[in-house]
């Protein structure tokens, strides 16, 4: 630590003894200051927040005014997030049993979040988009197209006619982080065409039947 | 035998280069401290990779485990005159020093009848009790009240401050207000999703739901 003042001039000065002057030490205790400059330090970095919150940005459907309104989307995925963190899907338009159009009634492919389930089907159904954006990419990296012209094609191809389109819909069993997860993995897989909606009251039935299995 | 004679080491040694970095990075943290606010509930976000950042205006409805709602607008004068709309419509008289209050506080979780004597606690007091979270009920909707007024207030701010940008011959940047959703991992989705109604009824589409950052995976 720093010296004390003892007024013998601060030691190591042997050969001085002899003369009369007492030579002052030109040395400050630091001790205090730097107890005082240590606490400040502790006190800042306990109080200081560091990262500002992260965000993700969403838009939500209006209401549709009635069923009719209700958009028929080609290449459609559904998923139903449900309790304990399960995910159900079916892929395209949804037919629930003994329809009167004599099609085969919807089933429920149980998935779960880990890479082998969610990552790769959203790999596999979104495999056209994906691939033109790592060429993108590919292209970026070589300079070959400029930064502007890379957003504005990889935005084109996720909002292309045949890209994947995602609805995401929950029971009253998800959880909040179920459904954050879920558009956190549409985003890794470059799925651009998603929307939140409701789930029609068939396709609860379909998901308590499965969930109670 | 003869002694062996130890060489006698100085005890003291030089702090100047401890005592200049303790210094240095005082000053950065006092330059770059934001004061952490006390919120009165504990929402633990979800992780995602989305790496933007939250922008400086926002209206931000937090959501606990329990699904319940608590109410905040970054803008302090927002703050204060959306708390004077509300009075007027619930017909709640606010003193001037019980808005400057207002004005200074972070998210707010009661309902405007027991909020005059939330606001007049003192921090410590205000940080023991459990607020109910603010109703939501169709009947009785005040957070679709909050949104509403808050948007409209925030509005007017707007164009007052861009009259005296302009008056002032300085150039005016509009940022409009967003809306922010900080809900808790754990909260029901259906409950989130009932706010986030009250939202698109009042033809808010378009939100920022807050999460933390999360590494990606290769």
């Amino acid at each position: 630590m720093a010296e004390v003042n003892t007024g013998d001039g601060g030691g190591g000065h042997g050969k001085h003894e002899k003369k009369r002057a007492k030579k002052l030490s030109t040395r400050i205790d630091m001790t205090p200051m730097v107890d005082l400059a240590f606490l400040l330090l502790t006190f800042f970095v306990m109080t200081s927040t560091f990262n500002k919150a992260k965000t993700m940005e969403i838009n939500f459907p209006a209401e549709p005014k009635s069923d009719e309104e209700r958009q028929k989307v080609n290449n459609a995925l559904t998923f139903i997030m449900s309790k304990d963190n399960s995910i159900y899907y079916y892929y395209g338009e949804f037919f629930p049993a003994n329809n009167k159009d004599g099609k085969p009634a919807t089933e429920l492919t149980k998935t779960d979040f880990s890479k082998d389930g969610l990552h790769k089907l959203l790999l596999d159904k979104n495999k056209g988009t994906v691939e033109e954006i790592n060429k993108l990419t590919e292209q970026l990296k070589t300079r070959a197209i400029a930064d502007s012209t890379y957003k504005r094609l990889a935005i084109n191809a996720k909002g292309n006619k045949a890209a994947l389109t995602v609805l995401i819909k929950a029971d009253d069993k998800a959880v909040y982080k179920n459904v954050i997860d879920l558009i956190d993995e549409l985003n890794v897989c470059q799925v651009g065409k998603y929307a939140v909606v409701d789930m029609m009251p068939a396709e609860f039935d379909l998901v308590t039947a499965a969930g109670s299995k | 035998m003869p002694k062996i004679k130890m060489p006698k080491a100085n005890p003291s040694l030089d702090m100047t280069p401890m005592v200049d970095l303790a210094f240095l990075l005082v000053t950065f943290f006092m330059l770059t401290a934001s004061v952490r606010v006390s919120e009165p509930v504990v929402v633990d976000t979800p992780s995602s990779t989305s790496d933007k950042l939250l922008p400086e205006n926002v209206l931000l409805v937090s959501i606990d485990k329990f699904g319940k709602a608590f109410f905040n607008i970054s803008n302090p004068q927002v703050r204060i005159s959306t708390l004077e709309r509300m009075g007027e419509q619930h017909k709640v008289q606010f003193t001037d020093e019980e808005k400057k209050r207002f004005g200074a506080m972070t998210s707010i979780g009661v309902p405007i009848a027991k909020l005059k004597e939330y606001i007049n606690l003192d921090d410590t007091q205000r940080q023991k009790i459990k607020s109910p979270g603010i109703p939501i009920d169709s009947t009785d909707n005040q957070l679709g009240e909050w949104i509403q007024f808050g948007r409209i207030e925030a509005a007017k701010q707007a164009r007052a401050e861009k009259d005296k940008a302009e008056a002032a011959g300085r150039e005016f940047k509009y940022e409009p207000m967003r809306f922010a959703i900080k809900a808790d991992g754990a909260a029901n989705y259906i409950a989130v999703q009932d706010i986030i109604k009250i939202f698109t009824k009042k033809d808010i589409y378009r939100f920022n739901l807050i999460t933390n950052l999360e590494q990606a995976e290769e």
